[in-house]
């Protein structure tokens, strides 16, 4: 669904290329045509769409990205606009929509995982794999400790009440999906969202 | 919503109460101006606060915080008593006539059935009466006095146009105006649409104001109706597909329930969860639960699960109570009862109430597991950040792991919105750093788990080690594999009833009448089936027309269930198939079938004379004004004060202390004395979002943090008067639980209001603001809001708790 767009070169192309030909044809050479004004900002951008991450209204957004996907470049959202076409924000987009670049390219976004040590007063970055062998192994513990196979009348009831967890409210179906399994086949029955608060 | 944003623009009357989508929800709101300038709309604004919905509004009221359910309560009572209802519509789509057991009944404030030790009700008499063939007992005179329609009527005439101006604080000539306009739209030419958003939610009471709502628009004939119903206007981007997936403690997907631990066999569970039709021939959907579960199951534990092992319903954890809640999770960490806690973009911190008791079972865990793309404050629980977090990280012992994700530009997949639209979106650039999706973390733990159970074994590792994982990179799985997962798929050939063959094994499901009982089909969500079909992924359609001209684009994403757009919208044409009223027409049927603007909410082929109900998921097909055993707290809702009121008595029952506060409300004991009253605490408070902000995120955006930069509290002009409180002075709220400290601004908007003999003065507190992020740092508002909630949900009461303001 990325959609590489380049309006003023498109444009160009479309006029230069019947100039070209009929200028060509009379000998012209089509380089010296060609004048030095300012590129439209999103001039080689690619543009993607989005729904809004915010309310629950699901305005239709496009971004613009800079980078071409290659290897070695990486990709930035520089820009975001209202998609016109979407039935209910018609292009729209309200103050939090509007602003959500500087929340997307926020200066206070995580970029590593790292750990508190207990008593500590400070992160420490850790790798990927430290911190997810570490999370398994404190889950699998209190798990195999705590795991209730039946509950105090006998009942048979294989659940695991010491570990909660809460799910996000802007994840996609499809993660919410993958939590449901893994939570329901851990025996966890202390999940919740955020639909209430 | 039963409707859409878009079809707001077809209403006549919208009552905007509980909720302020101007502000909350700017753009959906264009919808509501559509509907003034296309159809003369009168927009009625009710709310605590004059805000920027009212500041349009044709017609405006304060309300005390809490107090809804006797003002609709009131309007029921007047409808009834006016003879200003949809008298047809009444008498063929609702429950009016159904006959209620004997053993029912209302007595100073109780429903029969309390017990005072356990805080609940037995509910064995909450039901309609049966016939000898299990069938309800009908009046359809609606005269029989053990009929809903005279119950009702009862009920709520003791709910009058003074008790309403004494208890809600709003003048009778107000009251009696709003509710002419509202009674226009019992007419089948008219309708109005209600949109509420957390203002009917977060209240002790909160589902029973919402049923009040519904009952409200059955009796105007507004359900299933362009322009109308009871629409709930969500807060975040996709808790509608959170809580569609069954992201609750008590949830599977689709609705479906996790069952109790009392139902120890599978037939005890399906008795229970099967509905069977209680009026001939109806629908009763709820019939079929057995495919959507057995399906559920067969994707998760593929050809493990099967008729003879119970489709592995012993592998499911079983519920000892009603709800696992974050309330109750979070006394048990502060009990010292809860290991550990993994939070998935989620700032419980600042979004829970009771911010020190937050903060004391985020300490006592061992282990505390946060994934965010920001650095938000629940993260940093044990950092000292001065007045606004002040800990000591010495004395607290918990480990916490920080997990960078990304953000919803840099992932595939779909999130469902109010209108329960399912929009695909396309990744648009990497995150940062090292950041991750929350799939590949997710998968990335429970591969892990995987192999430390195949390796060493441990507590019931059988469906940890059977969980199916077909994913081309099991380490990375793709959205549209899961997309595809939950929209389901044949596992053999499926047949219709006439032997032919309807879809091959392997092949994606087209929609749910397609699941099946016996195994031969896996599905993870039953009401996204048709999402993601062979045809294609329905979810990224982009086709926005609009051939009816009723603001229906079938063809643009796709809604649950089976791309319907307008629920009930049988109940839009006449019992005789015809549409109500020619404005209205939505779908009709034609002599052979149903057709029209949308998906028929009924069996395509069933023509009106089968006389089968538009509510096909209700076991009688009618709308319910009674809801029998489904809420806690009553068939019929009732209005209870706040858990912090400003007065010191429930004006409907003054003489029973029982009935002040609603009777099966969960208090914790470690809670019982960190409630205020009101000679301490004597001013209304209420929780609120602004344009400009949302939550805690926005305060790390930097356009955002300029046009709203610093935490403040709105407060009458008479209040701040009385305590010698100027425009832009800072002020210091406190509450039982805690305090905050913001800029007052001083404004018209709050008016005091006359409750129950006394002033009642309100406070208005935006949710925004913490001590993370590029905003001025704050404290989280609540550091004052009760530990309290819903008796259905268990939603915190945010939304009217007490507290007291001084100048600083």
């Amino acid at each position: 669904m990325s959609v590489r767009v380049s309006r003023r070169s498109f444009l160009k192309l479309g006029a230069a290329g019947l100039g070209a030909s009929s200028m060509a044809m009379m000998g012209f050479a089509p380089e010296q045509a060609l004048a030095s004004i300012r590129h439209f900002k999103l001039t080689g951008s690619t543009m993607t769409r989005n729904i809004c991450t915010y309310c629950s209204v699901g305005c239709g957004m496009l971004l613009y990205t800079r980078g071409d996907g290659a290897i070695n470049v990486i990709d930035q959202v520089y820009h975001v606009e209202g998609d016109p076409d979407h039935p209910v924000s018609r292009g729209s987009l309200c103050p939090r929509g509007a602003g959500v670049l500087d929340f997307i390219n926020s200066e206070t976004r995580v970029k590593y995982p790292e750990v508190r040590e207990p008593f500590t007063n400070e992160w420490k970055r850790i790798s990927w794999d430290e911190a997810l062998d570490r999370i398994a192994r404190h889950m699998k513990d209190d798990r195999d400790r705590n795991f209730e196979t039946h509950d105090d009348k006998g009942q048979l009831v294989n659940r695991w009440l010491t570990t909660s967890m809460v799910a996000a409210s802007a994840c996609t179906n499809e993660t919410a999906y993958l939590t449901q399994k893994i939570a329901r086949a851990l025996g966890m029955l202390v999940v919740d969202n955020q639909a209430r608060v | 919503m039963t409707n859409h944003w878009v079809d707001i623009r077809n209403a006549n009357v919208i009552l905007s109460m509980g909720g302020n989508s101007a502000e909350a929800h700017p753009v959906g709101f264009r919808w509501v101006m559509h509907a003034k300038e296309r159809n003369n709309a009168i927009l009625i604004s009710v709310d605590p606060r004059y805000n920027r919905t009212t500041a349009v509004a044709d017609v405006h009221a304060w309300l005390r915080t809490g107090t809804d359910i006797v003002w609709l309560g009131g309007l029921i009572n007047y409808l009834i008593e006016t003879g200003r209802f949809h008298h047809e519509y009444v008498r063929a789509y609702t429950d009016a006539s159904h006959l209620v057991e004997e053993g029912f009944g209302f007595d100073d404030g109780l429903f029969v059935g309390y017990d005072p030790e356990t805080r609940t009700y037995d509910k064995t008499n909450w039901n309609y009466q049966k016939d000898e063939q299990g069938f309800v007992v009908t009046d359809p005179t609606l005269e029989h006095p053990r009929c809903v329609f005279q119950l009702m009527r009862q009920h709520y005439s003791r709910y009058t146009v003074d008790m309403v101006e004494q208890v809600c604080g709003m003048p009778r000539k107000k009251v009696l105006q709003i509710w002419d306009l509202i009674a226009q739209t019992s007419a089948p030419d008219k309708t109005m649409t209600i949109l509420y958003a957390l203002g009917w939610t977060q209240h002790t009471i909160g589902s029973q104001i919402i049923r009040t709502g519904a009952m409200v628009q059955l009796l105007l004939g507004n359900m299933g109706m362009p322009g109308g119903g009871v629409n709930a206007l969500r807060g975040h981007s996709n808790i509608q597909g959170l809580t569609d997936i069954g992201l609750l403690s008590n949830l599977l997907t689709g609705y479906m329930g996790l069952p109790a631990a009392e139902l120890q066999r599978y037939e005890d569970y399906m008795k229970v969860r099967t509905k069977q039709p209680l009026l001939p021939g109806e629908v009763s959907y709820w019939k079929h639960y057995d495919r959507f579960f057995i399906s559920l199951m067969k994707d998760w534990y593929g050809d493990l699960a099967t008729a003879e092992n119970d489709w592995l319903y012993d592998w499911l954890p079983k519920l000892s109570q009603p709800l696992y809640d974050v309330l109750y999770a979070i006394n048990q960490a502060a009990k010292g009862e809860m290991t550990g806690t993994i939070c998935q973009g989620f700032n419980i911190l600042a979004s829970f109430p009771h911010k020190d008791k937050v903060l004391e079972g985020l300490s006592k865990l061992k282990y505390f597991v946060i994934m965010d793309p920001l650095e938000v404050e629940t993260g940093e629980f044990w950092k000292n950040y001065g007045e606004y977090n002040p800990v000591d990280p010495a004395t607290i012992g918990t480990e916490v792991f920080r997990l960078p994700t990304t953000c919803f530009a840099e992932d595939d997949g779909s999130i469902t919105n109010s209108s329960r639209w399912l929009q695909w979106h396309v990744k648009a650039a990497p995150g940062p750093g090292e950041s991750q999706t929350d799939m590949a973390i997710l998968a990335g733990l429970m591969m892990r788990l995987k192999k430390l159970y195949q390796d060493e074994g441990g507590a019931f590792p059988d469906p940890i080690l059977n969980l199916t994982w077909n994913y081309t990179n099991p380490w990375h799985p793709e959205s549209e594999a899961l997309a595809k997962e939950a929209n389901g798929r044949a596992l053999r050939d499926i047949t219709d009833e006439t032997g032919k063959v309807i879809k091959r094994a392997g092949e994606l499901l087209d929609d749910f009448s397609q699941l099946r009982a016996d195994g031969s089909t896996a599905c993870g969500c039953w009401i996204y089936t048709g999402s993601f079909t062979e045809a294609g992924n329905m979810m990224a359609r982009r086709d926005n027309a609009d051939p009816y001209g009723v603001g229906t684009t079938l063809g643009w994403a796709w809604a649950w269930p089976a791309n319907r757009r307008l629920m009930y919208n049988r109940a839009s044409a006449r019992p005789d198939g015809t549409p109500w009223a020619s404005n209205k027409a939505y779908i009709w049927w034609n002599g052979e079938r149903w057709i029209g603007a949308d998906v028929p909410d009924y069996p395509i082929f069933t023509p009106p004379s089968a006389g089968v109900g538009p509510f096909i998921v209700t076991q009688t097909g009618t709308g319910h004004f009674f809801a029998s055993e489904q809420l806690n707290d009553g068939p019929f809702p009732e209005h209870y004060e706040p858990m912090e009121s400003p007065i010191d008595r429930n004006p409907l029952h003054p003489d029973n202390p029982l009935a002040f506060h609603n009777p099966i409300v969960r208090v914790f004991p470690s809670d019982r004395d960190h409630f205020g009253t009101n000679d301490e605490f004597p001013y209304a408070a209420t929780t609120y979002r602004l344009t400009e902000h949302f939550h805690f995120w926005t305060t790390h955006a930097l356009l955002n943090a300029i046009v709203q930069p610093e935490k403040f509290i709105e407060i009458g002009e008479v209040l701040a008067a009385e305590l010698g409180i100027a425009q832009g002075e800072r002020v210091r709220v406190t509450s039982k639980r805690g305090l905050i400290e913001a800029v007052a601004v001083v404004t018209k908007r709050m008016v005091p209001l006359q409750v129950d003999g006394r002033t009642v003065h309100q406070i208005g507190i935006p949710l925004h603001y913490g001590f993370k992020g590029v905003a001025r740092p704050a404290h989280l508002t609540n550091s004052l809001t009760p530990f309290v909630g819903d008796g259905n949900t268990q939603t915190p009461e945010f939304k009217s708790f007490l507290v007291n303001v001084e100048k600083l």
